[in-house]
């Protein structure tokens, strides 16, 4: 009953406010869609207590959905501690974009419909993270992808807003095109489409060999590599990555909650919720690695050079999420989800806090034109402050002082050099990776922080003189985020990566002893406190590994240890000098480069490229098709070539306008009734 | 209740009956009645389709599902050795259904947009009707025959006097190419009740035909079937005759005239000819898979908005026929569950079309923007069949298709993997036609007064959003009925196929 009152309570308010605005009024709407989404925050809190540390997992069925023959799948809630993470993130930081959409869209004349396109999103997400079989999980995909979709394309009236909704719907169904072979392929292969009845089957189909396209490929691989593709989609990952930044076109709340703390992650959440699956695919998991590792590199280098706020958030977006990504290439699934959990909250932090700016300059996006906005804006400037220092990474390792993202992305880093070490594909090369995007990540985040909070305000003087600090209800939001933040990391560090991770997970993902960063010299200290207790949770085929490797005694090196750092600070000083030291220094560099600031500037020229050999294509085949193939070839061949050879009759038939119809009509009858009466005839003689 | 007598009997020709009585008031009116006739006519026709409805959702409650058999079934002697034979199955049942689930909405469509031989318009419509819901209901293959050619005469008139400005071209567009089918599936028709001494159906349904036989009754039925679908290359027809003919014409083209392409397939081509259908089905594959890949680029470059739908009907189609011949469970329930959930979607989307173009008298999508701001609860219509059509879960649309794909998924990748990219492409076309009619700034001066859907309107579309979404939320309502007239199916078609393999006969 709580798990259908946190998924349905804000499809109710959707519905309410979306289909009702007349009734409701506009703050009703709001105050509708909020209340639900409080409470199914509150209630999601209970649920991630209850779950992962009372050990309550629960599967509530609803309805059937389809069963044709063995082809079924069940509307159904599956609460694991998987399950319950993402509830929290996901209802938390909505709870919270609702109550800032208060303050942020208070201009905007079209409330109901935006709180209710929030919410219709919410209830998506919450399908999706709630589902138990590959159907369920694959509604709620498109379901947020049609929210995204309504959301980026919100204001409806700028053309580059509805581009962009097409684009992220379009470039999402690339992968939905690999995540639905992949449902098929699934099906074909395990004869089922339930998470307990695939997952169980693995070890069984681990040497089955599938015959797809030409290929004899190992199916298990072959399936795992087409949910990757969907899970590229979504996470917007390196090729399918396009449409994210552009979607930094809708509302700001929206690019908190869709772009950067929950839909994004889906794509994540599915590796790791069919970690199973991935961990009996070494290729498809280097993959993962590789594109992972790729995204995390690409995407900081273009964020090093942006200009619009939101656009730098966007690739950092990216970025991060090519860390969970090969975080899970690597096997650390748990790690990957401390990420994603810990990012929600900064990232959506940065995100809130960018908006807050954008709306205290009055909707001016371009950071070249803001400057000195700290003492306008105090608390805004110490928000994304912490955002910053989270996003960073910021803390002093071997310790446990540190913020949100020091524990989850040193984790990652560390957990790649491990990997690396134990001779796992591309770990060595993911953790270089690791460092270097960790340094560009530093640069580009001070020189957010620079650029728009310190030095002189460099923009229209008028706009900076009424810039002042944003309403309470945008604040309180940025509050509750800045304090997880600060403590996400160090308050569930050792559930979800360290010595309690596998009492803490209990099987909802795979939970790898070798890679565990609990043996990380970075966790020492957890590692001492490590608990029996905790390994009797722990499900059978994980349970031994961990005590093993503690007495493998796997040691991170102290330079492996500190190297995060030294990026870190380096990024950091290296901002500080351009930006605040050197002013005008950036922008001398930007216009003196002839390849590398416009290579960076334009994206890599993805769009451009994407451009020019898909959709001029693709409009070309199109037209190609209609003009060349229907209109010259079968018509040509078919009925106009024909139709010269009656043309006389033709241009009669026209003359007689509908008359020829009647005519055709009544010779048809006519002719009809002259065969039935030749056949009955014939039958009757045939007797 | 289980002594309805004759309730196919009813059910088909109750339209009937509504067109003779509105022929007869025409014909006896006085001069000065005449326009009391006309202003009456739609009421008569709404209420004849309405009856209609109900005695086909009587005879729904008097079906029973579990029984795969033919039911309701009604044989009378005629003469000659003609029987008329009736029954439905669970195939046939939903069809009749989306008929006269459909044909209410017309006629309510129709109401006010229709200015001109009002009666006679409706007579078209209400004789349709009786011939669609026969060719579904007929269990004689020569009624079926009669039933399923006579329909076109009708929709002809429809095209031809009520239709745009080019309509005799798209009427003679209709007739060549269907003028071929017909005359090859008559000389199957024949050739089968000569072969098999009989024009029952349900004996036609357990006789086995020499395989070589097979192959030539396979092409010509496959002649009439294909073009009706419309496969590719045999479409072309269909966007000039969607674009000519009146919306309510275009919703019952596109909502119950094609489905007897379909129909034909899962009805004769399957059962009657396993061992051919499985020796063509390659072909008709790689025609599915070119309908759905060509046809969705060719939808995309479309400037009219109604050409623009019935090319992506095409592409539609071309899943119903992929899902058919991969012959296996997932493959006709999705097939079926395609056909039904097509006759909502592209129903729905050209009455879409139909307000716009009752307000602008224009079908082209250029002078067409930002409508979003002057018609809110319109713009959310087309949004929900937007996403329908482009398939989203939830909706009736993504069912068909999945099931479909996962069917012919088993039997080859390769298509599977070809009219996934329908996906993408349906996307494509389907959001940008949206963004250009609904999104941006409302340039066209002329688009300022325009006003959102009338009650009338809603009333003709909340049928079509309920169904759309039950179908996509709860699909077992309609596989549950098709499930075991569809196993019985693949039963005889293992049957057909085993017995020649026993046999060791090639069909070549």
């Amino acid at each position: 009953m709580m798990y259908l009152a946190i998924v349905f309570l804000p499809l109710l308010g959707a519905a309410i406010a979306g289909l009702l605005p007349k009734l409701t009024g506009i703050v009703g709407a709001q105050l509708i869609t909020t209340s639900m989404l409080i409470i199914s925050a509150v209630l999601s809190i209970y649920a991630f207590y209850d779950v992962g540390y009372l050990g309550h997992e629960k599967t509530v069925q609803i309805a059937r959905w389809f069963a044709i023959g063995s082809f079924e799948a069940n509307w159904m809630l599956r609460i694991d501690t998987l399950t319950a993470v993402m509830l929290v993130v996901v209802t938390f930081v909505s709870s919270l974009v609702h109550v800032y959409s208060w303050g942020y869209m208070a201009d905007d004349p079209h409330k109901p419909r935006f709180f209710a396109y929030l919410s219709l999103f919410t209830f998506a997400m919450l399908m999706l993270v709630t589902a138990d079989n590959f159907m369920q999980i694959f509604f709620g995909w498109e379901g947020v992808g049609l929210a995204s979709y309504l959301l980026i394309g919100f204001w409806y009236k700028k053309p580059t807003a509805n581009a962009a909704a097409i684009k992220a719907f379009v470039t999402n169904r690339v992968g939905d095109f690999g995540f639905a072979l992949g449902i098929m392929a699934l099906f074909t292969i395990f004869g089922s489409l339930s998470f307990d009845a695939v997952f169980g089957d693995v070890a069984s189909k681990s040497d089955q060999v599938f015959h797809f396209l030409w290929l004899e490929i190992n199916a298990i691989e072959l399936v795992a590599f087409l949910l990757f593709v969907g899970a590229m989609g979504k996470s917007a990952q390196f090729f399918l990555h396009v449409w994210l930044p552009d979607a930094m076109e809708g509302p700001t709340p929206v690019s908190a909650l869709i772009h950067a703390a929950t839909m994004v992650t889906a794509g994540v959440f599915l590796v790791v919720r069919c970690a199973p699956l991935f961990d009996a695919a070494p290729v498809t998991s280097m993959i993962v690695t590789m594109v992972g590792a790729m995204t995390a590199f690409f995407a900081a280098t273009v964020g090093l050079v942006q200009n619009d706020i939101k656009r730098v958030v966007a690739y950092s977006t990216c970025s991060q999420l090519g860390y969970m990504f090969f975080a899970a290439g690597l096997g650390m699934y748990n790690v990957a989800m401390f990420h994603l959990f810990t990012h929600a909250f900064f990232k959506a932090l940065l995100f809130l806090g960018a908006g807050s700016v954008i709306v205290g300059m009055h909707h001016e996006q371009d950071m070249r034109y803001m400057g000195g906005l700290w003492s306008k804006m105090p608390l805004s400037w110490a928000f994304m402050l912490i955002g910053t220092l989270a996003l960073t990474g910021f803390g002093i390792p071997g310790t446990s002082f540190g913020f949100a993202g020091f524990h989850s992305k040193d984790a990652i880093i560390e957990g790649a050099w491990l990997a690396g070490e134990a001779g796992i594909a591309f770990g060595t090369p993911a953790f270089w990776v690791g460092v270097i995007a960790a340094l560009m990540t530093s640069f580009y985040s001070w020189r957010v922080i620079f650029m728009t909070f310190h030095g002189k305000p460099k923009g229209d003087v008028h706009t900076f003189e009424h810039a002042k600090e944003s309403s309470i209800s945008m604040l309180v939001p940025l509050a509750l985020l800045a304090a997880g933040a600060i403590f996400a990391g160090v308050a569930f560090k050792s559930d979800f990566v360290g010595s309690s991770s596998a009492g803490f997970w209990r099987g909802s993902t795979v939970v790898e002893g070798v890679l565990e960063p609990a043996d990380t010299g970075h966790a020492v200290v957890e590692a001492a406190s490590h608990e029996p207790a905790a390994d009797a949770h722990a499900a059978p085929e994980h349970g031994a590994a961990p005590a093993d490797e503690h007495g493998g005694g796997h040691h991170v090196p102290l330079w492996v240890l500190w190297a995060p750092f030294a990026a870190m600070i380096s990024g950091l000083a290296f901002a500080y000098w351009l930006y605040i030291r050197n002013p005008g220094l950036a922008t001398k560099w930007a216009k003196e480069s002839k390849f590398l600031h416009p290579f960076l500037y334009n994206k890599w020229y993805f769009d451009e490229l994407y451009d020019e050999v898909l959709v001029k294509n693709v409009k070309r085949l199109g037209d190609w098709f209609w003009k060349g193939g229907d209109q010259r070839m079968i018509d040509g061949f078919g009925p106009n070539g024909f139709a010269y050879l009656t043309a006389a009759i033709a241009r009669q038939a026209a003359r007689l306008q509908t008359g020829f119809v009647y005519h055709y009509a009544f010779l048809m009858l006519i002719g009809l009734v002259g065969f039935v009466t030749w056949i009955l005839m014939h039958q009757s003689g045939g007797h | 209740m289980s002594d309805l007598p004759h309730l196919l009997s009813l059910i088909t020709f109750t339209p009937l009956i509504g067109a003779l009585l509105l022929i007869l008031f025409k014909a006896f009116a006085r001069a000065d009645d005449k326009a009391v006739v006309e202003r009456n006519a739609p009421a008569v026709a709404l209420v004849t389709s309405l009856f209609t409805f109900v005695l086909s959702v009587l005879a729904l409650i008097e079906f029973n599902p579990a029984d795969p058999a033919f039911q309701l079934v009604e044989d009378v002697n005629w003469f000659a050795g003609f029987h008329y034979r009736m029954g439905v199955d669970g195939i046939s049942i939903l069809l009749v259904l989306l008929t006269t689930f459909l044909m209410p909405l017309c006629f309510i469509a129709s109401m006010g947009s229709i200015k001109s031989r009002i009666t006679e318009y409706m007579i078209a419509f209400l004789v349709l009707e009786t011939l669609m819901i026969g060719v579904f209901c007929a269990l004689d293959i020569m009624m079926f025959y009669v039933f399923f050619e006579a329909g076109l005469i009708p929709m002809y008139l429809i095209i031809g006097v009520w239709g745009g400005d080019n309509r005799v071209y798209a009427s003679f567009k209709f007739f060549l190419y269907t003028l071929l089918g017909s005359v090859l599936m008559l000389v199957a028709v024949i050739t089968m009740i000569n072969v098999a001494g009989t024009s029952n159906m349900i004996e036609l349904l357990s006789f086995d035909f020499a395989p070589g036989l097979q192959t030539w009754l396979w092409l010509a039925f496959f002649a009439s079937f294909a073009v009706k679908l419309p496969m590719w290359p045999f479409h072309t027809w269909l966007p000039d005759a969607h674009v000519q003919a009146p919306t309510a014409g275009s919703v019952v083209l596109a909502g119950v005239l094609l489905k007897m392409g379909g129909y034909g397939f899962i009805r004769f081509s399957l059962p009657m000819f396993p061992l051919a259908s499985q020796y063509f089905a390659p072909v008709v594959f790689a025609l599915s898979v070119i309908a759905i890949i060509y046809t969705s680029l060719v939808a995309f470059r479309q400037t009219d908005m109604k050409k623009l739908i019935a090319y992506s009907s095409v592409a539609h189609m071309g899943f119903v026929t992929m899902g058919l011949f991969a012959m296996n469970l997932a493959g006709l329930q999705g097939a079926m569950f395609q056909m039904l959930s097509h006759g909502l979607i592209s129903g729905a989307l050209f009455l879409i079309v139909g307000v716009i173009y009752d307000r602008m008298h224009t079908r082209e999508i250029a002078a067409y923007g930002g409508l979003v701001h002057r018609m809110p609860v319109y713009a959310a219509i087309f949004l929900l069949f937007t996403m329908a059509n482009v398939g989203l879960p939830a909706t009736s649309g993504f069912i068909g298709e999945i099931l479909t794909l996962v069917g012919v998924f088993r039997v080859n990748t390769w298509v599977a993997f070809g009219a996934t990219t329908g996906i993408i492409f349906s996307a494509i076309y389907a959001l940008n036609l949206y963004r250009e009619v609904m999104y941006g700034e409302m340039q066209n001066t002329k688009l300022a007064k325009i006003t959102d859907v009338t009650r009338k309107e809603l009333i003709t579309f909340a049928p079509l959003v309920l169904g759309t979404l039950i179908l996509g939320v709860l699909p077992t309502l309609v596989t549950d009925i098709t499930g075991p007239a569809i196993e019985a199916l693949i039963e005889r078609i293992d049957a057909g196929l085993a017995l020649a393999a026993s046999g060791g006969v090639d069909i070549g």
